[in-house]
């Protein structure tokens, strides 16, 4: 076996997390991994420490602290503006060489991932992809991811106890931020530099982030199937009264009914929300990862042997364009007549 | 001479909605669970022949695994590649991500030439999705991941591609050679043409290569080469779902699923 590029003898006790944010603000799941490394840092008694590239980034480096880092290594810079791998990667690189940490998180994200993919081979260690648990298996404090497989379907436990660091990517939403302590501070590290623009290989021509969707976190969601015949109207106008935002099983996303970020399932989005109300949705396997982590689920369907009902906790046979037009008005009734009461 | 020399790295893997946890001995019950191409290696396919179809290429499939991959690997051929490179030694199994890509470039360095190198965004067991990254990493090149549309310009030898991100997408352009990961579901994958199949399915069309063909260090691949083991198995804990049924007319569901929505959220 080929030993990483630091062993376990030389590992510093920190648990590092990477920082990735966009337009000023972090990332969600980087609070929530700053919020679980505290937890294992406490756990073992050991520091945590965030990683943090971009271009005047100073100000997020402080508010890291209120969420639980005790130090930031910190690299600022023109050309750290935006992600490529060819900055970031020797840049981080040389920040874990230096700190060696025991632990590096970061989130399974477009960014994170190939991160995370480049500096493991640099590394020369293992990776945890997409993890869905992290816990310390104790008195040796090796770390023990959970990752899924299959769909879903297969929870496997992964360890590592010869090389280091011990990586894992984490998907979002696994993990809650803590709440913000503004009285908590830490040390700031900064990381030599040593970048020029010839160095950077990726030349970024175009770059559009919208708003976007993010269906992981929202609590209410409104999933539309075939059997809506593509009316998402209906769906959005019901989602709009609950507080919620629309998805969709993958056909009227592929006929061009709604976008693709709001696709559900295995190959869209997991979601976690505390109810999701399903319409003229068949329930194929696909579909039914992407709600297996809602508190409630609520299906309409007109076929009574659909799948959707054998994973729904309530269950309705019946026709939409009937029974949606009628909910609607019903659920805007009682609003008016809960705000009629508390004027 | 073809213009474009294009490797396509795909993986078989048994069914997602087949496979079980045997509850005694812990492991993956594959025995009468079938097998199919990686779906999300489908979009990789047909991003590399959308390629061919424009430019004089050469589409090569790689892939790492037992020789009973070769009939899954034949098919995908038919959709419209050229040529299949297995690379299968009893060495090469329990590799984890770290022994999987130093295994597959290795194989691509033996290839010599080649110009881009297509996988899918994840594999549908494993899920890990570092292969792409770490593939560009052992290989030292360029990489474009997530991509929803590529282009390549031959003259100035650049690829160029849109990245899917997280509510929108970038615009990236790298030299050649580089790794492309597919984003899932962002094309049609082809059918298998019936014409190509006899060609794929006839001799000739496989070659397998295994760890001494390919130079591997022995230190680098199999179970030896991978750093992560698996400590434990289980299937997922299914939530128990209530599965109660909602009778009555019109009028009578819709004023049960309204307590019911509201006890919910």
């Amino acid at each position: 076996m080929v030993a990483s590029k630091y062993s376990i003898d030389e590992e510093n006790k920190s648990i590092w997390v990477y920082l990735e944010h966009e337009a000023g603000i972090f990332e969600n799941v980087s609070l929530e991994l700053l919020g679980k490394g505290r937890e294992l840092a406490n756990q073992l008694g050991w520091s945590l420490t965030g990683l943090l590239l971009g271009r005047e980034v100073f100000e997020l480096a402080k508010s890291a602290f209120t969420y639980g880092a005790d130090e930031v290594w910190l690299a600022d810079h023109p050309l750290l503006e935006y992600f490529t791998i060819d900055a970031y990667a020797p840049l981080a690189y040389q920040a874990l060489i230096q700190g060696k940490p025991g632990v590096f998180l970061l989130g399974a994200t477009p960014n994170g991932r190939d991160l995370a993919g480049s500096l493991a081979v640099r590394l020369r260690t293992g990776l945890n992809a997409d993890c869905t648990g992290l816990k310390l298996s104790m008195p040796d404090g090796v770390l023990v991811s959970e990752v899924s497989g299959f769909g879903g379907g297969i929870l496997a436990l992964i360890e590592m106890r010869t090389h280091r660091p011990q990586m894992a990517t984490v998907r979002p939403g696994v993990f809650a931020p803590l709440e913000p302590d503004y009285r908590r501070q830490g040390r700031i590290v900064h990381i030599p530099i040593d970048l020029s623009p010839g160095f950077i290989q990726t030349r970024i021509i175009e770059r559009v982030i919208g708003k976007g969707v993010d269906l992981t976190h929202n609590p209410v969601i409104v999933a539309g199937g075939r059997g809506m015949e593509g009316n998402f109207q209906i769906l959005q106008e019901l989602a709009g009264l609950l507080g919620g935002e629309i998805g969709a099983t993958r056909p009227p996303v592929d006929d061009g009914f709604i976008d693709r970020e709001r696709q559900i399932g295995q190959t869209g989005v997991v979601c976690s929300p505390k109810l999701a109300l399903c319409c003229g949705i068949s329930g194929a396997f696909h579909f039914l990862v992407g709600i297996e982590k809602a508190t409630t689920v609520i299906a309409i369907n007109s076929d009574p042997e659909a799948p959707i009902f054998e994973a729904s906790d309530y269950c309705v046979i019946g026709d939409i364009s009937q029974i949606l037009p009628h909910l609607i008005e019903t659920i805007r009734e009682t609003q008016k007549d809960s705000q009629a009461l508390k004027i | 001479m073809p213009e474009l020399n294009i490797v396509v790295c795909v993986k078989v893997v048994p069914k997602s909605e087949e496979i079980r946890v045997d509850p005694a001995t812990r492991l993956l019950v594959r025995s009468g669970v079938r097998s199919e191409i990686n779906p999300p290696d489908m979009n990789a396919m047909e991003m590399a022949l959308y390629l061919k179809d424009r430019y004089h290429a050469r589409v090569n499939l790689l892939s790492m695994g037992p020789p009973a991959f070769e009939p899954f690997l034949r098919v995908a051929m038919a959709m419209g590649a050229d040529h299949i490179y297995l690379l299968s030694d009893r060495l090469f199994a329990g590799a984890d991500t770290l022994a999987t890509t130093y295994t597959l470039a290795q194989g691509i360095r033996k290839l010599g030439g080649v110009d881009l190198i297509f996988c899918g965004e994840e594999s549908a067991d494993g899920a890990t999705g570092q292969v792409p990254s770490g593939l560009a990493e052992w290989l030292g090149i360029a990489q474009l991941t997530l991509l929803t549309e590529i282009d390549v310009d031959l003259e100035h030898r650049l690829a160029q591609g849109r990245r899917a991100l997280k509510g929108g997408y970038e615009i990236l352009e790298v030299p050649l050679p580089c790794v492309v990961s597919v984003k899932t579901a962002s094309n049609e994958p082809r059918f298998m043409d019936y014409q190509l199949k006899s060609r794929a399915f006839s001799e000739g069309q496989v070659t397998v290569w295994n760890a001494t063909v390919l130079q591997a260090d022995p230190e680098h691949i199999g179970q030896v080469g991978s750093p992560t083991w698996v400590s434990g198995l289980a299937e997922a804990p299914s939530r128990q779902r209530k599965r109660e049924f909602i009778h009555g007319t019109n009028e009578e569901i819709v004023r049960q699923l309204v307590d019911l929505i509201q006890q919910a959220v």
